[in-house]
């Protein structure tokens, strides 16, 4: 299904790569080339249409697309209101990173890079990373906190075994949030032949821009499909889980701009917003400047990140992509908090009800449904954005 | 340039001396909180010219593991911009070196720009170093604010810099150019290699108006000698937090450590 990756809302970034009061390039020196080498090319590059039919013919054939949007009746029933899921889990390697992989592999090479270096924290990105350098040929470096790399171990198979190095992340927290500053480490040592695939809508600017356009072949992809579902493309809200927030920056890419569409996002509360072991980024956050964006950020009184946690390796972020934290500023999104245990319990409830275990990333936006006050008549699209295989280790503790 | 800058401590210096400028980064309150002035004191009587002070940052992307380390530690002992200034405050009735702040930009903007402008001013910083702010954007928001406190902004260029954003940079900077010696985080780099040297060579060539100093891979006599053969001297960190890791505080240590690098 070829189409364009073009904006169609007022929620285009700027020039400067800024959504309202977030985003920008805070980046050094060191990565100055790299990253305006990438801001004066990207626009570019996917707008040519021999790259459109590359990446359109790979999501075809090679991802699986379109994923489908899957009507699940019994949930629907049990919430009260007509839900249907987006099915990301379905894509090649189980969730909807490979979209984005995809997308960037390609401008990487039409830029002459030699090397891939990532970040991961569930393992999806480094997963989806490692399968399109296994595609193309190029050498794949992925950063992983260790801690991750414990709890996401059939991730980390999969992605030595796809070729790639993983490489553990021993500062910090050891998570997400320290895989990303090595590989931006990384990146800083090997400016000239090496690309930086980031796997979220964050980053300085053009990487929220790149990752989100990418990711909206999920939108897209809603609008055609719930249209002949239901005879409308608008849904009454798009529900998905944000960390950094690639798979909601897709799911709401061609809705930021209807009104009518209420805009969800599912935030990990971890053991509880106040409990000290939280990633609620906006219940808890404030304005700071982190991995190169202006954003919302947790942090202390004197800016210092406060280590996120959650029970889900991918959501365990301190900060937003800069278009969420304009969603949430401006009032146009809602952000709800889930804990581990509401998560957990939405998991199962959908594997049992549908015969569907969700990655328990996804598992957030499904619990979210029950705290949105729905109608019956409402119709909701669910964004599932991963599979669960990867975080059965964890969902067996609790069977 | 501006009267304020005119009185400022580091284009003063370099006013006076051209040629071998050392400058030594340490992080405030490492190894223990309250060796900041401890750490500045050792390195004025031990005759460095410029003293570099890195305000810690949970996040230092720019810096490698000994920088970090250094960092969390310090983090860990209670340091912040509160208690940075409180410890600076007084110091220039004994301390007479240029001193430059050195940090990323996120603690800058939860203090407040001019809030931390006036501050530096307070306390007699002459510069700052915060290496994610990039300066398209210091220009359009903060460099009015700088100036009218008197305080420089040092700009970092790196082989990959190009040469109309070096001109650019130079154009913009007062005080000196932060000349990175490669493509690297800070101690990360071992000795001075031709590819750097040609670099060093190509940036002499292109006469810039501000002074250099290079930083990123010099940590002994031999790397100071050479960056000081195309630059108006050098900058040292890692190797230092390292000395001050492994041989203490004390000003014995620290001349020691800046003897060698001197030579």
């Amino acid at each position: 299904m070829q189409t364009t990756l073009e904006p169609t809302t007022s929620f285009e970034v700027t020039e400067k790569g800024f959504y309202g009061h977030f985003g920008g390039a805070f980046i050094p020196e060191m990565l100055y080339p790299n990253v305006e080498e990438l801001r004066q090319n990207y626009l570019q590059i996917i707008a040519d249409p021999a790259f459109q039919a590359e990446f359109w013919q790979l999501l075809e054939d090679y991802v699986g697309r379109p994923t489908p949007l899957f009507l699940a009746k019994r949930l629907s029933e049990k919430i009260g209101a007509t839900i249907y899921l987006k099915r990301e889990d379905l894509c090649h390697t189980g969730a909807h990173k490979v979209n984005n992989t995809i997308g960037q592999m390609l401008v990487a090479q039409r830029l002459g890079k030699k090397r891939i270096v990532a970040e991961t924290g569930a393992g999806q990105h480094g997963v989806a990373t490692a399968t399109v350098c296994a595609l193309m040929g190029l050498e794949c470096i992925v950063y992983m906190g260790s801690i991750d790399m414990e709890r996401q171990k059939p991730n980390v198979d999969r992605m030595r075994m796809l070729g790639a190095t993983v490489i553990p992340a021993t500062s910090g927290s050891q998570t997400l949030k320290d895989a990303t500053n090595e590989a931006m480490r990384h990146w800083i040592n090997n400016p000239v032949d090496t690309h930086y695939i980031i796997g979220s809508v964050v980053g300085p600017h053009p990487y929220p821009d790149m990752v989100a356009r990418f990711q909206s072949v999920i939108s897209q992809e809603i609008k055609k499909q719930l249209l002949v579902k239901t005879g409308s493309e608008n849904p009454d809200y798009v529900v998905a889980c944000v960390g950094g927030g690639s798979n909601a920056a897709g799911a709401f890419f061609h809705y930021l701009n209807e009104p009518s569409v209420r805009l969800v996002a599912a935030e990990a509360a971890g053991q509880g917003v106040t409990s000290g072991h939280s990633a609620a980024t906006t219940a808890l956050g404030k304005p700071g400047v982190l991995h190169g964006s202006r954003t919302i950020l947790m942090q202390t009184e004197d800016g210092q990140v406060i280590e996120p946690y959650s029970i889900s390796a991918g959501l365990d972020y301190p900060g937003i992509g800069p278009l969420h934290a304009h969603l949430f500023d401006s009032g146009r999104g809602d952000f709800y908090a889930i804990t581990d245990d509401e998560a957990l319990q939405a998991g199962f409830e959908l594997s049992k009800l549908e015969g569907i275990i969700p990655a328990l990333e996804s598992a957030h936006a499904l619990a979210a449904l029950s705290k949105m006050g729905l109608k019956q008549t409402d119709v909701v699209v669910v964004c599932l954005s991963g599979r669960g295989d990867k975080d059965l280790s964890t969902y067996s503790k609790y069977l | 340039m501006t009267q304020e800058l005119t009185q400022n401590r580091i284009i003063e210096l370099f006013t006076q001396k051209s040629e071998r400028l050392l400058n030594v980064y340490f992080t405030a309150g490492f190894p223990e909180l309250a060796d900041t002035i401890t750490v500045l004191r050792g390195l004025q009587e031990a005759g460095v010219d410029i003293v570099e002070i890195g305000m810690p940052y949970s996040d230092p992307v720019a810096d490698g593991e000994t920088i970090q380390q250094s960092n969390g530690k310090a983090l860990h002992n209670g340091m912040s911009l509160k208690t940075l200034f409180a410890q600076l405050a007084g110091c220039r009735s004994e301390i007479t070196v240029p001193i430059l702040l050195m940090g990323y930009i996120n603690p800058v903007l939860q203090f407040g720009v001019e809030n931390f402008c006036q501050k530096c001013q307070e306390v007699g910083v002459d510069g700052v170093i915060l290496p994610d702010l990039p300066l398209d954007l210091f220009l359009t928001e903060y460099a009015p604010t700088f100036r009218e406190y008197g305080i420089l902004n040092v700009n970092l260029i790196t082989p990959q810099t190009s040469e109309s954003r070096i001109r650019h940079i130079d154009a913009e900077s007062d005080g000196f150019i932060y000349m990175v010696s490669s493509a690297s985080i800070t101690g990360s780099v071992k000795g001075v290699t031709g590819p750097m040297k040609a670099y060093f060579e190509r940036i002499q060539a292109m006469n810039l108006r501000n002074p250099r100093l290079i930083g990123f891979g010099i940590n002994n006599h031999e790397t100071f000698d050479t960056a000081s053969q195309y630059a108006n001297g050098a900058i040292v960190g890692s190797a230092f937090i390292r000395h001050l890791e492994e041989k203490g505080t004390s000003a014995e240590s620290i001349r020691a450590f800046v003897q060698t690098i001197r030579a």
